[in-house]
């Protein structure tokens, strides 16, 4: 049964072991537990890929793995592509009545697999309307090779590739709009997430799991290492991440958007950014004018989300 | 279904078992280890949904001890406990105890 009851889904069995080789505190992983504990419902089975990065690497480390439940790593930028293929084997075994199980696939991919180099693997997927659901853990940089700039990362942020300096302020660029991008298929599901609202995290993992078709759920996973805070932040840095409007929490089912989380007093940008070291720099009088064009992007976006609710809910069923 | 390779038939790629890196040591990682004092806790189960490494076990609904050979020490948990139930204390005081 489809259920978000703590105590519920203490009963079932933690598909990701600990053990593994993630930094402390990271949000990644916490990501993965909520995920494949919310997929075990009305006797689906978890099938999942992964695209090559930091989840990859620390819980597959040869000869173990973490993973209770098949696993494929295949490269970077294929996750998708690679998780079509054995949801279409297992639709040919069905049909053949080779198979009767349920298999709910998964595949997992971090941003710079998902934003950048496995985009298109991702578009093809979607347009090709396999059963399958994607979840993007979004650290907003490519972490496991050390902190280089992605199509996720900020405007602002300080990276290995994209450093603040005497000359430059970090990233000048803003960051990709990649959940816009996926809506763009028109997909039956599609949604942002964050772990510290595990159970809206986890509803909408099972409500992917049910859907018909393809499903993106894109989810910030706070990364201490790389955001440059301390491991026991993680789970308030992404708290601020939706109270600040950085990171809104909302859904769209059926090309009806719906807006999970409404904080009741917005709070400034400035909050978020100054929990972060990667943002220090954004503090010197220089840098000024950069914090009031985020807080500008994070405004006018928040705006659009609240208009597009809105003309949402008028049009008729 | 096609048969499935035995563990010793498999070649170097792939791994045969799941969830074998919880055979894995990762507690000498911590700096700090929480410790939960069971009177405040309130069986909430945020600590445990909310560990990166696995290492909140519960029994029945009720919060058990950490799984120290996993915890890496992070905080998570005691940031999280909403009714400040688990405290974080220097790893090395637990040393000079158990010397
Ligand atoms: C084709 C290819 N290019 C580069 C790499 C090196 N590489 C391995 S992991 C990684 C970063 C992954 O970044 P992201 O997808 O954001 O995941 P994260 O590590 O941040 O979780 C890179 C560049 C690779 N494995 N394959
Ligand atoms: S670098 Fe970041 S994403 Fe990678 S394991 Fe460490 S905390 Fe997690
Ligand atoms: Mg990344």
């Amino acid at each position: 049964m489809a259920t978000t009851s703590l105590k519920k889904l203490s009963e079932r069995e933690d598909l990701l072991s600990g053990g593994h080789a993630a930094c402390p505190g990271c949000g990644g992983t916490v990501i993965l537990r909520q995920v494949l504990l919310a997929a075990q419902q009305d006797d689906y089975h978890v099938v999942a890929s992964i695209a090559t990065g930091c989840m990859e690497v620390v819980t597959t480390i040869y000869p173990n793995s973490a993973w209770r439940v098949p696993l494929v790593h295949n490269a970077f930028e294929n996750s998708a592509a690679t998780i079509s293929g054995a949801e279409a084997a297992y639709r040919s075994l069905k049909r053949q009545g080779k198979y009767e199980g349920k298999v709910a696939f998964f595949a997992f991919g971090g941003d710079g697999g998902t934003y950048d180099i496995g985009l298109q693997s991702l578009s093809g997927a979607l347009e090709r309307g396999h059963n399958f659901t994607y979840v993007c853990y979004d650290n907003e940089a490519y972490m496991n090779t050390g902190i280089q700039r992605s199509g996720a990362t900020p405007k602002g942020a300080n990276t290995t590739t994209a450093p603040a300096g005497k000359v430059e302020p970090g990233k000048r660029e803003c960051k990709k709009d990649l959940t816009a991008i996926v809506i763009a298929h028109n997909i039956p599901y599609c949604a942002q997430a964050s772990p510290h609202q595990p159970r809206d995290l986890m509803k909408k993992a099972q409500k992917a799991t049910v859907t018909e078709g393809p499903c993106f759920i894109n989810v910030l996973s706070p990364c201490p290492r790389g955001w440059r805070f301390p491991p026991d932040q993680t789970i308030q840095i992404a708290q601020l991440a939706a109270d600040t409007c950085v990171w809104p929490l909302y859904e769209i089912e059926n090309g009806k958007l719906t807006i999970n989380y409404k904080p009741r007093e917005k709070k400034p940008v400035t909050e978020w950014l100054k929990s972060q070291g990667r943002f220090k720099h954004l503090f010197q009088p220089k840098n000024q004018y950069l914090v009031e064009e985020i807080q500008q992007d994070v405004d006018a976006r928040w705006r659009r989300l609240l208009a597009r609710e809105a003309a949402d809910s008028e049009e008729p069923e | 279904m096609a048969e499935l390779l035995k563990k010793d038939e498999m070649k170097p790629g792939a791994i045969g078992e799941g969830g074998t890196m919880a055979n894995l040591y990762t507690g000498s990682w911590r700096t700090y280890r929480p410790v939960l004092d069971m009177e405040k806790c309130i069986h909430c189960l945020r600590c445990w949904i909310l560990c990166p490494d696995s290492a909140v076990e519960i029994s029945e609904g009720k919060r058990q001890e950490t799984n120290l050979q996993h915890c890496k020490g992070c905080g998570i948990c005691a940031a999280e406990c909403p009714v400040g139930a688990i405290e974080m204390k220097l790893e090395s005081e637990f040393m000079r105890e158990e010397q």
